[in-house]
């Protein structure tokens, strides 16, 4: 299908489909050097007032949303979309010809062919070899000659679709992004211990969007492994219409509910702000800390202010409480009170330390060679333990994407698509055997439309085997 | 002996069959390159028996998890991938110089694992988010397709080294394969080294779906990955297409492996939500 249209002459050309590629390619890296969505104070902060602005003008803060970056993929696929309408009406004859047609002049061009002398006259051999075809290959055709026969065989013909099954899927994939942006949402919702939501904040816009029905969190809770690293958050929820419970289900990270083509995940938690008992303010205070020496395996108390360096027994350097935290953070989760301090070994980099009154071997997870905790009676005086006082809230992550599942069937159509086009050929093969004296002459040559080292192996295989037929 | 300790020692088996595959391309010997096949294929066997151990220590521990958790576990996996890939291109195309350009890149991966003070083998327990049954086919799909890409780098640097002189009958250039074959198995690379990277950004998106509740989020690694998938994609439709081949391929093919490093390592120095291959 030639077709003069210039704006179709443009998106059919491939040095479109590499120049975007490669722009896609480039302009993404963006969007990873530049964390996305955050503050714009923070950005004004970081890039000041002139780069801030052009920054702002380009979408750089949320730039694969950008209508710039939008643009390239909608490009993307309109090239793909007209390469390859172009490109399927001549494929398409070449899978579904009137009649397939074998050439014997189109073999005979070939540079590799396998050639060999064989016992026994043309018409001995005829059955053996086409059966041999008939069993690697499917459809043949044998051709009469004067003094012998021409076998032709092919398979996997329709292997010549494979990447218009890859780019139906990449359409498949932008198809079901597109459903989901339309009609569904992303949102949150954080529910303490024993309450309840009919509604979540969306992401994007914060507004407010109605589920239809309740969710109720009736516990939270964490566990840890004795690194102190996290092992479980779980949520308890029901999900509750007119009142009427409907169903109940324990949700952990990897493990959502589904309801009405809504799903809940587990996503962060938090402790109650109103209800947590004041922390103990003591950075004017003495407090005992553990330092148990790795090599050794001794535990020290020592006594410890902020703001005095403290000498590590066994000469592992000085250690300097900075800071009292009510309400730390590690790595985003919320750990409750903590002390900071500053390590400093005899030899290496100071390096920051954070000693979480709730968990005493969370410095373990450090593996340093000094293990610091708050020591223990110091504990309990500020921060009793007790389960039942600290109250959680569960951080929900509530999303409905109706598009998923076509996203889903163009990730499976993608995968078909890709061996299909790497690993399978149309593949053709020509046999020809011809009388000579009591014995025969058989030529073998071979075609595929792709991965022609493996054919050439593949009729050097056939040779040998067809040699050794008899 | 621990599963550490067993590896540490597979760095070493790497080494020497890095050694002797390329002081056989040098030398024209073949007594050093069979020696090579041998201990390469010995380093691989132990290889997998440490990645075995470790998985087996993990539930002795209690932690009960497939080794493929952190850096350190990675990186011996990624050196098993480049030893099983490379193994196979030995017993398919017996093209044994290959190997001067494939095991380097395991006994560096593998000494990176056992040396930096940056990697620790310590088993750590699974965090939640990584507690999911798409951790293995995640993983697995993603590093066999990072180990074909270094597999098809190492090629292309053949493919480069070679095309100073093509021609020559003797010497260590003579020794290398053809241009059109090493380019051949470039392509061959690519392609295989493409579907896994599909398959593997694909388990990974329906992974983050079930665990995060969105199948994309453009997260830097997920973004980083995709930008590799855009360089491969434009090497195979530069050469299906616009007949593009040889140093051009060559060029391309490293560009790629240059952005699957990225994706590996580089990513880890960037904020976000993949942070835990860091540790």
């Amino acid at each position: 299908m030639k077709n003069k249209n210039p704006v179709w002459k443009f998106f059919v050309s491939v040095k479109l489909t590499v120049f975007l590629l490669l722009s896609l390619a480039a302009t993404s890296v963006i969007g990873t050097i530049i964390p996305q969505n955050a503050d714009p104070e923070i950005y004004f902060h970081k890039f000041g007032p002139f780069l801030f602005r052009l920054f702002e003008v380009l979408d750089i803060f949320d730039m694969y949303h950008a209508w710039w970056f939008q643009l390239l993929l909608f490009l993307l696929i309109t090239n793909i979309v007209v390469c390859s309408i172009d490109r399927l009406s001549a494929t398409w004859k070449l899978v579904f010809p009137k009649k397939i047609m074998f050439n014997l002049a189109r073999f005979e061009k070939l540079k590799n062919k396998e050639a060999f002398s064989i016992d026994g006259l043309p018409g001995e051999l005829e059955d053996k070899y086409t059966s041999f075809a008939a069993k690697k290959f499917g459809r043949q055709q044998v051709d009469k000659t004067g003094d012998g026969f021409v076998l032709f065989a092919e398979k996997w013909r329709w292997a010549r679709f494979g990447v218009y099954i890859v780019h139906a899927s990449v359409i498949l994939l932008i198809i079901g992004a597109i459903i989901g942006s339309l009609f569904g949402f992303e949102g949150f919702a954080n529910i303490p211990e024993g309450e309840s939501v009919d509604s979540v904040r969306l992401r994007n816009s914060g507004r407010v969007q109605p589920l239809g029905f309740t969710i109720h969190n009736e516990d939270f809770d964490i566990s840890f492994y004795d690194t102190g690293a996290p092992k479980e958050f779980r949520s308890s929820l029901t999900i509750l219409e007119n009142g009427q419970p409907m169903l109940k289900k324990d949700i952990i990270v990897n493990d959502p509910l589904r309801y009405n083509g809504i799903s809940i995940y587990m996503a962060s938690y938090g402790e109650m702000a109103p209800e947590k008992q004041a922390e103990h303010d003591f950075s004017m205070e003495i407090i005992h800390l553990n330092f148990t020496i790795k090599s050794s395996g001794m535990v020290y108390k020592r006594k410890a202010e902020i703001g005095k360096p403290v000498n590590i027994p066994e000469g592992n350097g000085t250690f300097t409480l900075t800071a009292f935290n009510p309400d730390a953070e590690f790595r985003g989760q919320n750990i409750g009170a903590a002390l900071a301090g500053t390590l400093s070994p005899v030899q290496g980099e100071p390096m920051e330390v954070l000693l979480p009154l709730h968990f005493p071997n969370f410095d373990k997870m450090r593996r340093g060679a000094v293990v610091i905790s708050v020591a223990d009676q110091q504990k309990e005086t500020f921060s009793p333990m007790k389960k039942e006082d600290v109250r959680y809230y569960s951080g929900l992550e509530v999303n409905r994407d109706p598009g998923v599942w076509v996203v889903y069937s163009g990730f499976i159509i993608m995968i078909v698509g890709c061996f299909i086009t790497f690993f399978m050929s149309h593949q053709q093969i020509c046999i020809e055997v011809m009388r000579k004296g009591n014995k025969s002459d058989v030529r073998i040559m071979g075609i595929a439309n792709k991965n022609k080292i493996g054919m050439r192996r593949q009729v050097e295989k056939f040779a040998k085997h067809l040699a050794n037929m008899r | 002996m621990n599963s550490s300790q067993l590896l540490s020692f597979v760095t070493f088996m790497y080494g020497f069959a890095a050694t002797f595959y390329i002081a056989a391309w040098i030398f024209k010997q073949t007594m050093p390159a069979k020696l090579a096949r041998w201990v390469a294929i010995a380093g691989i066997l132990m290889n997998a028996a440490g990645f075995i151990l470790r998985w087996k220590e993990s539930y002795d521990i209690g932690y009960g998890h497939a080794p493929l958790s952190n850096m350190y576990e990675s990186l011996v996996f990624f050196a098993l991938t480049i030893g099983i890939i490379y193994l196979f291109i030995e017993i398919r195309y017996k093209a044994t110089v290959v190997g001067a350009f494939a095991t380097p890149i395991a006994f560096l991966a593998m000494a990176y694992a056992s040396l930096s003070p940056n990697v620790s083998d310590k088993i750590q327990p699974l965090i939640p988010a990584l507690k999911s049954n798409w951790l293995i086919a995640h993983v697995v799909t993603c590093f066999f397709g990072y180990a074909a890409f270094a597999v098809a780098f190492g090629i292309s640097i053949m493919y480069l080294i070679k095309s100073w002189a093509p021609d020559k009958e003797s010497g260590i250039l003579a020794r290398l394969p053809g241009l059109n074959d090493l380019d051949e198995l470039t392509h061959q690379m690519i392609m295989f080294g493409f579907l896994f990277l599909s398959i593997g950004i694909i388990t990974g998106a329906v992974w983050a779906n079930s665990a995060w509740g969105s199948y994309w989020s453009w997260d830097p690694k997920e973004t980083w990955s995709l930008i590799t998938w855009f360089v491969y994609a434009t090497l195979l439709h530069a050469r299906t297409m616009r007949g593009w081949y040889g140093k051009r391929i060559a060029y391309l093919s490293i560009i790629g492996f240059g952005a699957v490093l990225f994706t590996y390592f580089g990513v880890n120095y960037l904020p976000g939500l993949h942070s835990y291959g860091a540790v």
